[in-house]
């Protein structure tokens, strides 16, 4: 048995090495790997031991190289990754083939309903169904996602419980009209929303870090996937409009009233289960635009530090500066995040972590001129909901960039690892989700709802 | 014996439809068939023959399908269709013509000595 035993694992470890070739696939290890079995017990039959018949029949495979050259010739299409989101053979997955497909449009039909009847429910009162949309999307996507997991109803009721309390705060507190404490409460809450949803992607395992960020990658690649079904469906709408149009009918309410309110929260669950189902068949393009915008994010930095510096009077910036500033700083702290989740955590320090370094250098120098802003206008005109909202969220942001500029420094110089700094980010994004729920949550009523 | 690569790609195609004409086959039968048929004497590289059972399939001269061994794992065999029998009666066609050819050849020039003496 021992013999089979380290037989088997020889195998498996073949199978990774050849899997690995994006041009064979699934079925066509299996195929080899029959091969190799039968040849392995012919050689066996002839008196070698596993390890020299294993090694035979390796040898007789051939050199992987210019096998998987021959596959490319005949699979060129498979370096295009496809993207089989019906699995062909079903024999691999215990879920029958269309369920998962039923689901996910049984929750994207769902989700527009919502949307329909929140709709038709607030009437013209839009601020109402504003501070609810995400109350009527977000629970499907979470519904999918826990499905998918095999959620425990500890996770389930870790799920319900906020949307429960977020839905009878935000529908009960009695909100001034057109005060800033609702605004704040609007913008806050579907932060506070996306970290439920966080739970309900990682099931169970809330404290891994692994896992955490794979809902960061999760979220990168679901941004992308949206973008991309927006741009299609604007496409196909645009020239269904047209159409109409020639033929004399006015497609507008058609498209306002009934088309989009069931495409745009449709399509967050449908993107949802493109990132679930392509697992590895494209490459995460997420990290690959960080690549691309960290340099061009630094000069947009410096750019803004000089003009800030140069208009004289800091205490001149106004709200709506503040509120861009700190929109930029989010895209850098995203940017941040992502680069790290896609780095190999063993590669040695490269020109890209010193590019993220001096990134994070400019924008903590951008939050720190904005941080004496917000305070100089504070001490003037005194505190608000919004300054006091804009503020958390800067020393939110200037923890978070400091901590990561000072361990990304010590790593590039060789005294930490690539995976403190990687943990650092995973382990402080709860604390977004914490302060959203605290505007959410208390501002209104320690600002009397103003 | 080693082979010329190009000569083993020539030969592979009538080869293979050739042994599945006597029946259906999964990929390492077809190489045990091959062996014997060539007294061990022709060995190809194991890993090559797959590629090849797939441009076959995709040419639609043969078609495949998954089964399982005796010891229970998945095994995909191959059978030869129709447009493959017309394929291989061609090719046997003109290997025929090839092998006579070569037989004239062979018959006038006896073989050349392996090694050339006399070079200084």
């Amino acid at each position: 048995m021992a013999h089979d035993d380290e037989l088997e694992a020889q195998v498996d470890r073949w199978r990774g090495y050849v899997h690995s070739r994006q041009v064979i696939s699934t079925a066509d290890v299996d195929e080899l790997e029959d091969h190799l079995r039968g040849q392995v017990a012919d050689l066996r039959a002839t008196g070698l031991d596993d390890d020299e018949a294993f090694l035979v029949a390796i040898k007789r495979l051939g050199n992987l190289d210019a096998v998987s050259r021959e596959y490319a010739r005949e699979h060129s299409d498979r370096l295009w990754k496809q993207l089989a989101l019906v699995p062909d053979d079903a024999a691999d997955s215990k879920v029958p083939r269309w369920r998962e497909l039923a689901v996910v449009l049984g929750l994207a039909f769902g989700a527009g309903v919502a949307v329909r009847a929140g709709i038709s429910w607030f009437g013209d009162d839009e601020v109402g169904l504003v501070r609810n949309v995400g109350l009527l999307v977000l629970p499907f996507l979470a519904a999918y996602l826990g499905w998918k997991r095999k959620a425990g109803p500890r996770t389930v009721a870790a799920v319900v419980v906020p949307f429960v309390v977020l839905a009878v705060v935000l529908n009960v507190y009695p909100f001034h009209p057109e005060g800033s404490t609702e605004l704040l409460a609007i913008l806050h809450a579907p932060v506070v929303m996306w970290l439920v949803v966080g739970l309900a992607y990682v099931a169970g395992s809330w404290r891994s870090d692994g896992r955490r960020m794979d809902f960061v990658r999760f979220t990168g690649e679901l941004a992308i996937y949206y973008t991309l079904l927006a741009l299609g469906g604007g496409v196909l709408l645009g020239l269904t409009a047209g159409m109409l149009q020639i033929v004399g009918l006015d497609p507008g309410p058609g498209i306002a009233g009934w088309v989009m309110p069931f495409a745009v929260p449709g399509a967050l669950v449908v993107a949802a289960w493109l990132v679930e189902a392509k697992q590895d068949v494209v490459e995460n393009i997420a990290p690959v635009l960080t690549r691309i915008f960290t340099p061009l994010t630094i000069a947009m930095l410096l750019a803004v530090l000089v003009v800030l510096i140069a208009s004289g009077g800091i205490v001149e910036v106004d709200r709506d500066l503040l509120i861009v500033m700190d929109a930029i700083l989010v895209l850098v702290l995203a940017l941040l995040v992502y680069s790290i989740s896609a780095r190999d955590p063993f590669a040695p320090p490269g020109l890209a972590d010193w590019l993220q370094l001096v990134m994070v250098g400019a924008a903590l120098a951008v939050d720190a001129v904005m941080l004496t802003a917000m305070l100089t206008r504070i001490a003037q005109f005194g505190t608000s909901p919004n300054k006091i909202a804009a503020l958390g969220l800067n020393l939110l942001l200037l923890v978070h960039l400091g901590a990561s500029a000072w361990r990304s420094a010590r790593f590039l110089r060789g005294r930490g690892t690539f995976a403190q700094l990687e943990r650092w980010q995973t382990r402080y994004l709860p604390v977004y989700g914490a302060w959203a729920a605290v505007v959410v949550l208390v501002f209104p009523p320690l600002f009397d709802f103003v | 014996m080693h082979f010329d690569k190009d000569l083993v790609a020539a030969s592979a195609t009538p080869l293979v439809l050739g042994i599945l004409a006597d029946g259906d086959l999964y990929g390492y039968a077809i190489l045990k068939r091959v062996g014997e048929l060539s007294g061990g004497r022709m060995q190809w590289t194991d890993g090559m023959l797959y590629p090849l059972l797939h441009r076959l399939e995709r040419l639609g001269h043969v078609s495949s399908s998954w089964g399982t061994s005796e010891t229970g794992r998945r095994r995909k065999h191959y059978a030869i269709s129709p447009t493959g029998r017309a394929a291989l009666a061609e090719r046997q066609a003109q290997w025929s013509v090839v092998a006579d050819a070569l037989r004239q050849v062979w018959e006038a020039a006896p073989r050349p000595a392996t090694v050339v003496e006399g070079w200084a």
